[in-house]
């Protein structure tokens, strides 16, 4: 089975973060989900008595102490606490859990709490639940990206749960002289019914703790038909904290005299500082120092520019407005999206550059059919455009027993981020400490993480001072990792009657060439696997590629592959089922059914990045589609004006199938009324928390059909939302979100869901115009979204 | 630079601010209000919403000193002694956040649509509601806006 080490899907830096993580469990140990052979748990004594179970890798009682949580100064040291723990109970009955992912909107401190508290049997409303320490030797690896929380740490966090549980029913055992087996457990007390006897757990929680740890291996978890959180709506954990305003995130960090810096770089990537009003800039109304920094001319760590220290934000950002700046091109990205844009054109007249995957006789199967359909598909760039701009608070110190680093970041890899900048500022990595904060949006913009190092290097070159970071809105959407655009020419064959028989695909993508990138295929480029729908549907298939050299960073954005994948498969299916004159939900359905046999390799883990459910399964598949083709009326009449689009996808071990409801008006601007979203993603863990993220992504969608970054000159163009426009509250449509809830292993939500909406969106208004949308942004052929 | 006097959120507040220092990062870093979110700085995403005598404003775009006089309101300044507004609790009891941080100003700009409009149409709130959420909670916003127009007219009647 594959690693998910190996997964191209994630960047470098991903891949470095599973590789240092031992005991990250390949996907076959995922699937079946056992107990890890070196899961151990340990018991202590919390701070001001009752018990704190520790449960994780071994090694983790070695680990440094540190304090928990973030944001908080840096004062004395506190009170040791033990790290690693999931569980900790407090004499007076309150229950800590701690949530040992970065949230970052996709509600895994909520989930991880139902998790912990399920299988704990604890009242929900006892629970608290804090972000664990950052420590990967205690917690293996902690990340948020590629749906892969839920699926990584389900059964771990539940058999914490019930460990913890377990020895709250061994110390009553012992205390009233009764067989463990007799007790039962519910609502944080546990009961002998027997005697009639309850104790409420703070009340068993030190005795509890001085008792040995059970094995995970012979823990038994609850059957599913005894959960009684999990599957139910929970508010998320941060939510009165949120509303009242309390500060929780990255920007939100102050530290006793600490300076905000502004960090400016060449608007064309690869660019050096040539020169800069340094002098006049040192002399403005609350700048501290102006300097430039050398960096280590590396995308994923500190290109070169010139930093601003200043007093307080806007002396930083003033100052920054009258920054001038001659930079040095000759290294500088010179790229352009039109240049691009038509050679791509002249390579899609051709096979392409590379053959990724063969099988069967395409050209035999094309000769063959009784109809073919051709297409050129194109989609543009697009930026992450998180609310909360990118920024860190990093204190780097000058120390004889060795210099250190402490950071406050809003990051999605903080162990990865906290490691690259601790080499990137000399410091030894066990001198470095990572204070994950809440994240004011992902999407896979903060698993790249050089503003950490970018804060790192500049608190350094002040001298040893703490400085936030604060990138500019146009910082932020000017040096993104962009989703990149990208071309894909097509043809397909269909049968006599109407089937499915060969599909041709080149997808002209781009070759990462920033400066220390990986000169592979830039991340969400070309197709997210070889295996991608319809590869193993098909008895006659061909998928080549074409690279060209591209210079700007391109990242992972929200279901990396999948979400350009699903607008061309599935809009391109769409058309062959036209072409056809066949019900387009028949059509899927038919050729899920057409699974091909031997010798087509396995797809692997599916594109999008692993899970927990072993790959597309064209009979989940189905059962989406059938439930949302139900709830939909998809194919019954609709109010005049309105109509229907169908589109499926498979990614991130989820199964989604969603019906747009439209209408367009004669100035070609659509109204998205309505989206019946279908998924099958295992079992819910917070149903309120997955039908948010079901609903975002609709929205989300909905933002990407009209957005657009352009390149000119190797400068991206858009800066700010004035001229990049994310949807807003009169364009959201009614969301009817829907679970299969079926007992497959669980996976996350944030992403599978998003990629069948934009080609549902574009079947219908295909269904209403008769225009096929082979273009994104749709503003480009004339469309727009009201 | 100059001393001014503010009242944020009932209390008068020394401050000395820059004459173009807008009102969000006095707010942010010299009053350590960081409830109030920097988004864009252009006034297009509402993140920095407050509010000037109960009329919401992008905070971002207000000079601090055009401030003075005026009754600032701040996220942090909705609960009275720990007690939430119908508002705060409609988002909580609908969930509304992901990843949160649109959302004080979403609440600021509801908050002040319920102030002039008790019972606010969808279109109402279309218009109101400009505030940018990149998570895309807009239908949780819409309906928790309604549940708390609803308990207020309850409450008042």
């Amino acid at each position: 089975m594959n690693s998910m080490v190996d997964k191209e899907y994630y960047p470098d830096v991903v891949r470095e973060q599973f590789a240092k993580s031992e005991g990250v469990p390949s996907l076959g140990a995922l699937a079946s989900a056992p107990v890890s052979r070196r899961g151990f748990m340990q018991a202590s004594v919390a701070v001001g008595g009752g018990l704190m179970l520790a449960f994780g890798m071994l090694g983790s009682d070695s680990a440094e102490a540190q304090q928990a949580g973030g944001g908080r100064p840096a004062g004395p040291p506190g009170p040791a606490f033990a790290p690693g723990a999931y569980v900790k109970i407090a004499p007076d009955g309150k229950i800590t859990l701690y949530s040992k992912n970065p949230e970052i909107g996709q509600g895994i401190k909520t989930g991880f709490g139902v998790i912990l508290a399920e299988e704990l049997d604890a009242k929900w409303s006892d629970v608290t639940v804090e972000q664990s320490p950052i420590n990967a030797a205690v917690y293996g690896a902690q990340f948020a990206g590629g749906s892969l929380s839920i699926p990584m740490n389900f059964t771990t966090l539940r058999q914490a749960g019930a460990g913890a549980r377990a020895m709250l029913v061994a110390a009553a055992a012992q205390q009233w002289g009764v067989p463990a087996s007799e007790i039962t457990t519910s609502d944080s007390t546990v009961i002998h019914a027997a005697s009639n006897r309850r104790a409420g757990y703070g009340s068993l929680a030190t005795a509890a703790a001085a008792l040995p740890p059970p094995n995970p291996a012979e823990l038994k978890l609850k059957d599913r038909k005894d959960w009684k959180l999990m599957g139910k709506r929970f508010t998320g954990v941060d939510n009165h904290a949120l509303v009242t305003g309390q500060p929780l995130f990255g920007v939100d960090v102050q530290l006793p005299n600490m300076k905000v810096a502004v960090f400016e770089k060449c608007p064309a990537v690869g660019g050096k500082v040539a020169s800069a009003n340094l002098d006049e800039i040192r002399k403005l109304p609350g700048v501290v120092d102006a300097f430039v920094v050398e960096g280590t001319n590396n995308v994923i760590e500190v290109m070169p520019g010139v930093a601003i220290v200043a007093d307080n934000t806007w002396a930083a950002f003033s100052a920054k407005k009258k920054l001038k700046v001659t930079w040095d091109e000759s290294s500088a990205s010179k790229d352009s999206w039109n240049a691009f844009s038509a050679k791509a054109k002249e390579s899609a007249k051709g096979p392409g550059a590379q053959e990724l995957r063969k099988v069967g006789d395409v050209d035999a199967g094309l000769k063959g059919a009784k109809k073919t359909v051709e297409a050129f598909y194109t989609f543009g760039f697009i930026s992450h455009a998180n609310l909360e701009p990118q920024n860190t608070t990093a204190w780097y110190q000058k120390d004889p027993a060795g210099d250190r680093l402490e950071i406050w970041g809003s990051v999605q890899i903080p162990d990865g981020a906290r490691s690259t900048a601790a080499k990137v500022v000399g410091v030894a990595n066990d001198r470095a400490v990572m204070h994950q904060m809440r994240v004011g949006g992902g999407f896979g913009r903060r698993l790249m993480q050089e503003f950490v190092s970018e804060a790192a290097a500049i608190s350094k070159q002040a001298g040893g001072i703490p400085v936030k970071l604060m990138w500019t809105r146009e910082d932020d959407m000017g040096h993104d990792w962009y989703r990149p655009g990208g071309f894909h020419q097509l043809k397909a064959g269909l049968d006599e009657k109407g089937k499915l028989v060969a599909w041709s695909g080149q997808a002209i993508s781009f070759s990462d060439q920033t400066p220390g990138g990986s000169k592979r295929a830039v991340n969400g480029g070309g197709w997210p696997s070889p295996g991608e729908f319809p590869a193993e549907y098909t008895p006659n298939y061909r998928l080549s590629q074409t690279l060209e050299n591209f210079h700007i960073p391109c990242g992972p954005w929200r279901a990396p592959g999948s979400n350009t994948a699903a607008f061309i498969v599935q809009s391109f299916m769409h058309e062959l089922s036209t072409a056809a004159g066949r019900d387009h939900a028949e059509f899927l359905i038919e050729t899920f059914s057409n699974k091909q046999p031997a010798p087509a390799p396995a797809a692997g883990p599916g594109p999008g990045g692993p899970g927990g459910g072993g790959g597309l399964n064209p009979e989940r598949a189905i059962a989406t589609i059938k439930a949302a083709v139900e709830r939909s009326g998809y194919g019954k009449p609709l109010p005049k004006g309105r109509y229907h689009g169908l589109a499926f996808h498979f990614s991130h071990q989820g199964h989604f199938a969603e019906v747009a409801e439209v209408s367009v008006d004669k100035n070609k601007r659509v109204k998205v009324h309505k989206m019946t979203v279908v998924g099958d993603i295992g079992p819910i863990v917070n149903l309120s928390g997955a039908e948010n993220q079901v609903q975002g992504c609709i929205v989300d969608a909905i933002s990407t059909m009209t957005q657009e970054i352009h390149i000119e000159n190797g400068r991206p163009q858009e800066k700010n939302f004035d001229t990049y426009k994310l949807a807003r509250m009169s364009q959201a449509p009614v969301v009817d979100a829907h679970f299969l809830n079926t007992n497959y292993p669980p996976t996350g939500v944030g992403e599978p869901a998003f990629p069948p909406a934009v080609p549902a969106i574009c079947n219908a208004i295909y269904a209403a115009t008769k225009v096929r949308i082979r273009t994104l942004p749709i503003t480009r052929e004339g469309f727009s979204i009201a | 630079m100059a001393k001014v006097k503010l009242n944020v959120n009932g209390t008068d507040r020394e401050v000395e601010v820059a004459d173009d220092q807008p009102l969000l990062w006095v707010l942010r870093d010299e009053l350590k209000l960081t409830g109030t979110k920097f988004g864009c700085g252009l006034g297009q995403c509402g993140a920095c919403t407050v509010h000037l005598n109960g009329a919401p404003v992008r905070s971002c775009s207000v000079p601090a000193v055009a401030a003075v006089g005026q009754k600032i309101t701040t996220i942090e300044g909705l609960a009275k002694n720990g007690v939430l507004t119908a508002v705060q609790k409609a988002w909580i009891d609908h969930d509304v956040p992901q990843c949160g941080y649109c959302q004080a100003g979403q609440i600021m700009s509801a908050s002040a649509l319920l102030a002039q409009k008790k019972n606010p149409t969808d279109a109402d709130i279309d218009n109101a509601m400009q505030n940018l959420c990149r998570c895309g909670t807009y239908v949780r916003i819409r309906a928790a806006i309604k549940s708390a127009a609803q308990a207020l007219n309850g409450s008042a009647s």
